[in-house]
């Protein structure tokens, strides 16, 4: 506060009192008060405008799929049936919901359980859910039992992206997204955690496992790891980002190291006799918006195939069976699923509309 | 503390903004100026830290995309962010309200942006509009720092550029906050038009920060004591800018900050180095930054006010030696939560203690007419040398691992403050004045 006193007076750039005799930082003030409201005014009117469309979003859709609350197993008794995140608009939504197989557009039964992302398995089902804090949101992975009761909680550290239950019920996986600190930031990275629901061991992020390319240990910064998917209760496949490029890994759970296989493979899902794995190619010559093209690389020869699905995929493929492979693609709702064979024929076709994260029970 | 300030300051910032011709008055504790491009700061920041925080979440929820190779364009955006905002700074000093005007436009294009957010969906385009958007800070950054130095008496600066940082720091930390209560209130199921919602809050923030600049920052700035500059007198040049370079004052703080900028290590780095090597469970990974951010928020006064007593660059120095304290913690065989909160403590010390205070020493090596260029280069100088150091500590991780990358920064580091200790010692009582 010892701030000098004015020694020579600013020449006089200071405006005076107004006509009307008000001061300019009235003036000024007043424009600001204006303003605000004004702002505050569109502000509010975007907010209460997105609330009325969250609103209808409620409301049962017209000509949509009906609905009904019910008992859910992921038992193998009662059945083949697709369980799947329900997008139908409704009381409903974004519950996990069962149709059965056979019946894709028939009625669906929904269970009361929300989740973002979920897959099951020989009765254990993985959940990863969203908490709606004051401040912000957080994640959670929810190991749930075959009657879709919570056994265990995880905390996740980011926005939940691909899950994953081993064909034995006895592992589960999951991928989510951190992103960056910079400003603006774009630099997203990926946690992925793999839980053992036999002994509760959390193996929180899969980044710390040893990284063998070529028969050589690799370490780099940039490493991400994402889209589990599991051979037995050991082994695993999913991919492994690096200096741009990505891997298909296979992943020792005991050994804890990850082994490449082979490059530009994304989100790989095992097909149910072991032998091929579906994935997302970045292809070529693409629109660098959209530049994922479904394919499927034979383990024993390392022969890719693409899918008759000419579209961007964005989505880690489910096999309905060894023939064929299950998809999400963008759709009036959110997302809709749909189907291609594996092997290159055929033509892809709308499984079941409005619905995403699928997973086959029985 | 600052707010304390601010509040105790209000009577005198209409006055300052516009000074009173009566003699004798004395001057502000802090300029109103200063308050007022606080102000616009913490604004602007409320406004570009909500579309941070929920972006990811848009991204991945509402439009369904995978943002993973989403980075690659960050390196030139860093390139060209330089190049930005050494034009800003020396277009800035051309012309009485340069500054007033090309800040203006910086925090103008950024306001542009949010809208444009509602428009496009897919990355590649968005990702434009972030490097628009980023073009934008670039742009202002040296004529707002410019606008603080020329409005402060030099002997005050380090408080008044604490201040200005500890409220612009604030926006950053509200941003968030302000923008989950948007979707709380608008829509929680991560659909397009609960986003839509935030980006448009978004930019009606930012309308109202260029607003406040508009109103309430002079366009000539002036300060307590001296004349205001000739507004006949011409610009400097290109030509003037550069030589300014010859000043040893500040091409000696250049060469500290550009030595000292390649072995800081960035924020995205430590945070994962406290990931992995201090076994820090994965789900307080988020909680990292804003660990660092409200020790920054804190000390940024505090750390002014020392700076302003026993002077800029030794302050600057001192912060990065807390800094070499942090990477010996990450380096020691501390664990878990404590130590990865030793460590955020000891990184917001080292931002209170080197962010303001650089531009607080800059100012004092720079004529008052190039202060716009002067803080631009320094600025500059300082960002691209962390960006190598990215790039290096990248490459020596890849190398060697995460501990013997960080050892080698750590000792580089320790010899990087030597040489500028060296370099900043020789503090020429004319260089100061």
């Amino acid at each position: 506060m010892t701030a000098p006193a004015t020694a020579d007076p600013v020449p006089a750039q200071t405006p005076g009192p107004g006509p009307d005799g008000s001061s300019p930082l009235r003036r000024k003030l007043l424009v600001l008060l204006v303003a605000v409201l004004l702002l505050a005014g569109v502000g509010i009117g975007a907010v209460r405008y997105a609330a009325d469309r969250a609103d209808r979003r409620d409301q049962e859709q017209a000509g949509g799929p009906p609905v009904h609350e019910g008992t859910l197993s992921l038992d193998a008794a009662g059945g083949r049936r697709l369980l799947v995140r329900n997008l139908a608009w409704g009381p409903h939504r974004d519950e996990i919901a069962a149709v059965p197989a056979d019946a894709p557009d028939g009625p669906r039964t929904a269970s009361g359980v929300t989740c973002l992302r979920f897959h099951a398995a020989a009765g254990t089902g993985i959940c990863l859910q969203a908490e709606h804090g004051a401040l912000d949101d957080t994640y959670h992975a929810s190991v749930l039992d075959a009657s879709l009761h919570e056994v265990r909680r995880f905390p996740a550290p980011g926005i939940p992206t691909r899950a994953r239950v081993s064909p034995s019920g006895h592992l589960v996986g999951w991928t989510v997204f951190v992103s960056g600190d910079s400003y603006a930031g774009t630099d997203f990275s990926t946690r992925t955690a793999i839980v053992d629901t036999r002994s509760w061991q959390f193996y929180d992020n899969l980044e710390n496992f040893r990284l063998v390319e070529d028969g050589h240990p690799v370490q780099a910064a940039d490493v991400n790891v994402w889209g589990v998917t599991f051979a037995d209760d050991n082994a695993f496949y999913a991919t492994v980002a690096t200096g741009g490029r990505t891997h298909l890994v296979r992943g020792d759970l005991a050994a804890r190291t990850l082994t490449t296989l082979h490059q530009n493979v994304e989100c790989p899902s095992l097909s149910p006799d072991g032998t091929r794995i579906a994935y997302k190619k970045r292809v070529d010559g693409a629109d660098p918006a959209a530049p994922w093209r479904l394919y499927v690389l034979d383990l024993a020869t390392m022969t890719e195939t693409a899918t008759a699905e000419q579209r961007n995929i964005d989505d880690q493929a489910l096999w309905a069976d060894d023939r064929t492979l299950l998809y999400s693609m963008p759709g009036d709702y959110g997302s809709d699923l749909w189907t291609v064979p594996a092997d290159g024929t055929g033509t892809p076709a709308v499984l079941l509309r409005s619905a995403v994260a699928p997973a086959y029970l029985g | 503390m600052y707010l304390a300030d601010a509040r105790s300051t209000k009577s005198d910032r209409a006055a300052d903004a516009a000074p009173d011709p009566r003699p004798g008055r004395r001057a502000a504790a802090v300029p109103g100026t200063v308050l007022a491009l606080g102000a616009v700061s913490l604004v602007t920041d409320v406004s570009s830290e909500m579309v941070s925080a929920v972006l990811p979440l848009y991204v991945v929820s509402a439009l369904g995309l995978s943002p993973l190779g989403f980075g690659l364009l960050d390196g030139i955006n860093n390139g060209v962010g330089a190049l930005v905002r050494l034009l800003g700074g020396h277009l800035a000093d051309r012309g009485g309200r340069g500054h007033k005007l090309v800040a203006g436009l910086g925090y103008g294009l950024s306001a542009l942006c949010k809208p444009l957010l509602l428009l496009v969906h897919t990355l590649p385009l968005i990702s434009g509009v972030l490097a628009v958007d980023r073009t934008g800070k670039g742009l202002r950054t040296a004529p707002r720092d410019a606008m603080i130095s020329l409005a402060t008496a030099p002997e005050h600066r380090g408080r008044a550029f604490g201040v200005h940082r500890a409220m612009d720091t604030t926006g950053a930390l509200i941003g968030p906050l302000l923008a989950f209560a948007v979707l709380r209130v608008a829509d929680d199921r991560a659909e397009r038009s609960g986003y839509g919602a935030v980006f448009t809050v978004s930019g009606c923030v930012a309308v109202l920060g260029v607003l406040l600049l508009v109103l309430f920052v002079p366009g000539r700035i002036t300060r307590a004591g001296l004349p205001a500059a000739d507004p006949a007198a011409p610009g400097p040049t290109l030509r003037d800018a550069l030589a300014l370079l010859r000043r040893p004052a500040l091409r000696r703080l250049t060469l500290a900050a550009v030595l000292l900028g390649l072995t800081t290590v960035s924020d995205s780095f430590l945070y994962l180095l406290l990931q992995r090597e201090l076994d820090l469970p994965a789900h307080l990974f988020p909680l990292l930054p804003l660990g660092t951010a409200a020790v920054f928020l804190l000390l940024a006064v505090p750390l002014g006010l020392v700076a302003d007593r026993i002077g800029r660059r030794t302050l600057f120095l001192l912060g990065h030696a807390v800094l070499l304290g942090g990477y010996a913690v990450v380096l020691s065989p501390l664990h878990g939560v404590p130590a990865a909160a030793t460590v955020l403590l000891l990184h917001g010390t080292f931002y209170a203690a080197t962010d303001g205070v650089l531009a607080a020493a800059t100012a004092a090596t720079v004529p008052d007419g190039q202060q716009g260029a002067g803080q631009a280069l320094v600025g500059t100088g300082q960002a691209l040398a962390r960006f190598a150091c990215s790039l290096a500590f990248g490459a020596a991780w890849s190398l060697w691992g995460p501990r013997p990358a960080l050892a080698v920064t750590a000792a580089a580091l320790a010899a990087a403050a030597l040489a500028a200790t060296l370099l900043l010692r020789p503090a020429t009582p004319a260089a100061t004045r």
